[in-house]
């Protein structure tokens, strides 16, 4: 116990806030110019969640799927876990949010509601946050767009996209259980950078804490009288 | 070739007085070095020179494989064998720092120079064997000088490898490592009842807590003591930057407050060298300078500890 005493924090960061951060330079310029088809591909993202449709709802999910895939090989795997060993037992987490994502694909069993209400209203901004505004926040590191954390490619916003699709998604267990790990990974991601001394550390705890709130506030659910049909028509 | 074995006839004559020391457990004191060079402590198990200062690799040669951060590592390396440094120190649990220092030595051509120190970091002691190769491969190096025990982890079996490996020739010296001034009372057990030729704890001119018991069984047992954490991991200079030096800084010959941290450290007896880590051309060979002449003597030590302490 005493030795666990003699730790700080900031003894468990085994790398400086220049080699974080020149991870998303190098990551940005090796994939070059998928970049800006991630910004297209967040963009459809953000209009599907915004205006749903079945067929748009799933294609939505199977990109975020996707996305979840990619990020735990090309952003994970091949630069994180170099320099933070870590990073390896993540990894399967990863993976395990794309077979989340792809099971709610299943028979339709994750859905979105079609109404806007409170929490559809956070879900969304928080993917239009994460698809335009958290690439911004490279300039908070003062690495320039060069290194900006693009959805899709970068976990950060890939979470917090995600978090926003949890929040609105129903029923409520789907939504908690496609929650949890982005959520664990944006808590983490704070507190590395807090300890990296990043003001970048704030978006993705408050991130977190809006789509809990969305998720504990009362739904807009159809009156008890009406009949299954017209229940159907609130969610896509 | 001339040079080199100019070097190695001056490394024998250095290392038989080393040896003498260690066998009388006299205090070794520092080899003199011709002007500018850096002075050299006999590694008391060989009457092997050690330079005082050498090179530590947590975070800052962690650097994955980026092209620009593994050319300033390489950069800071080339300084530091340039300046006369030999010892490296690194471990499985440093990232990519085994590799960097990999890549520098072959980019430098410079496996002869390098004192290679690493360490075996396994709760899984049938991995030992297998950690320890995947970190000569990363190194590059025929063979490891020195392997630790990162943190005495499973340290009973990780040591009787690490002995066992010594005895077949596969690598030049043992030992284990602390740091924060953690478990010292295992570390002392060990030292009292194991072979080693190393023991790495951190001891700079704020953590003292090594010369109650460490130090001096150290000197007793014929161990060689690497100093770690010389700066708190860059803590300790930012706390007294912006402090006044004092008056007489001259005299302990610092320039600056890290080379006055360097100095307290190098200068007792029983440290065999420091290791600071560094991204900084300028700053290897600021510490490199701190190992020339003067060192203080205990007079000198007992006051800029005071001050310090004061501040
Ligand atoms: N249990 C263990 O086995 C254990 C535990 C801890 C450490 N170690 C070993 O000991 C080594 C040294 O410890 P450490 O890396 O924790 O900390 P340290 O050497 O006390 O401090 C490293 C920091 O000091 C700065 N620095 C170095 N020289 C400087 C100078 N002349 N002027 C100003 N700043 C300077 C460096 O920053 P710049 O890059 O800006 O120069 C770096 O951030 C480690 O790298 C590791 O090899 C072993």
């Amino acid at each position: 116990m005493k030795e666990w005493l003699s730790y700080r924090p900031g003894d468990f960061l085994m790398f400086s806030q220049r080699v974080y951060e020149r991870l998303f330079v190098l990551h940005n310029e090796a994939l070059w110019p998928l970049p800006l088809l991630a910004l297209a591909l967040g963009a459809a993202l953000l209009l599907a969640l915004a205006f749903p449709r079945p067929g748009r709802v799933r294609a939505a999910l199977g990109l975020l799927g996707l996305a979840w895939a990619f990020v735990a090989w090309a952003f994970l795997w091949q630069r994180y876990a170099p320099i933070n060993w870590g990073i390896r037992y993540v990894v399967p987490l990863f993976a395990l949010q794309a077979l989340l994502l792809a099971l709610g694909l299943w028979r339709g069993g994750l859905k979105l509601p079609a109404r806007w209400d409170l929490p559809r209203g956070l879900g969304v901004a928080l993917v239009a946050y994460a698809v335009f505004l958290h690439p911004l926040t490279a300039l908070l590191h003062g690495r320039g767009l060069a290194g900006a954390e693009v959805v899709g490619l970068a976990p950060d916003p890939l979470a917090i996209a995600t978090l926003g699709v949890a929040a609105m998604a129903r029923p409520a267990s789907r939504g908690w259980a496609l929650l949890a790990i982005p959520a664990l990974w944006c808590l983490a991601s704070a507190a590395t950078l807090y300890l990296l001394d990043s003001p970048a550390a704030w978006p993705p705890l408050l991130a977190v804490l809006v789509a809990l709130a969305a998720r504990l506030l009362p739904r807009d659910s159809p009156p008890a009288s009406r009949n299954s049909g017209s229940a159907k028509q609130n969610v896509c | 070739m001339d040079s080199d074995r100019h070097r190695l006839s001056r490394r024998r004559l250095l290392g038989g007085l080393g040896a003498l020391a260690a066998a009388s457990a006299l205090p070794p004191l520092p080899a003199r070095a011709a002007t500018g060079e850096i002075l050299t402590r006999a590694l008391p198990a060989t009457g092997e020179p050690l330079p005082l200062v050498g090179l530590g690799s947590w975070i800052t040669f962690n650097v994955g494989d980026d092209p620009a951060l593994l050319a300033e590592c390489t950069a800071v390396m080339r300084a530091f064998f340039a300046g006369g440094g030999r010892m490296i120190d690194s471990s499985p649990m440093y990232g990519s720092s085994q590799a960097t220092i990999g890549h520098g030595l072959a980019e430098l051509d410079a496996v002869e120079q390098a004192y290679a120190a690493d360490k075996v970091w396994t709760s899984s002691p049938d991995e030992g064997s297998a950690q320890i190769e995947a970190s000569r491969q990363h190194w590059g190096v025929p063979r490891f000088d020195l392997l630790q025990v990162h943190n005495l982890v499973a340290r009973e079996a990780n040591l009787e490898t690490l002995l066992a490996m010594r005895e077949a020739g596969e690598v030049r010296h043992v030992g284990i490592t602390t740091s924060h001034g953690r478990r010292h009372d295992a570390v002392e057990q060990i030292m009292r009842e194991a072979p080693l030729d190393f023991v790495q704890l951190t001891y700079n001119i704020v953590d003292r807590e090594a010369e109650q018991r460490l130090l001096p069984l150290a000197r007793e047992r014929g161990i060689g003591v690497i100093a770690n954490r010389p700066f708190q991991q860059k803590r300790l200079i930012r706390r007294l930057e912006g402090k006044p030096l004092p008056d007489w800084l001259a005299e302990t010959g610092a320039q600056n407050w890290a080379q006055f941290i360097l100095k307290f450290i190098l200068s007792h007896p029983d440290v065999t060298c420091a290791i600071p880590a560094t991204t900084q051309v300028e700053h290897v060979r600021e510490n490199l300078a701190a190992a020339r002449e003067p060192l203080p003597d205990a007079a000198l030590r007992r006051r800029m500890a005071d001050y310090v302490a004061a501040l």
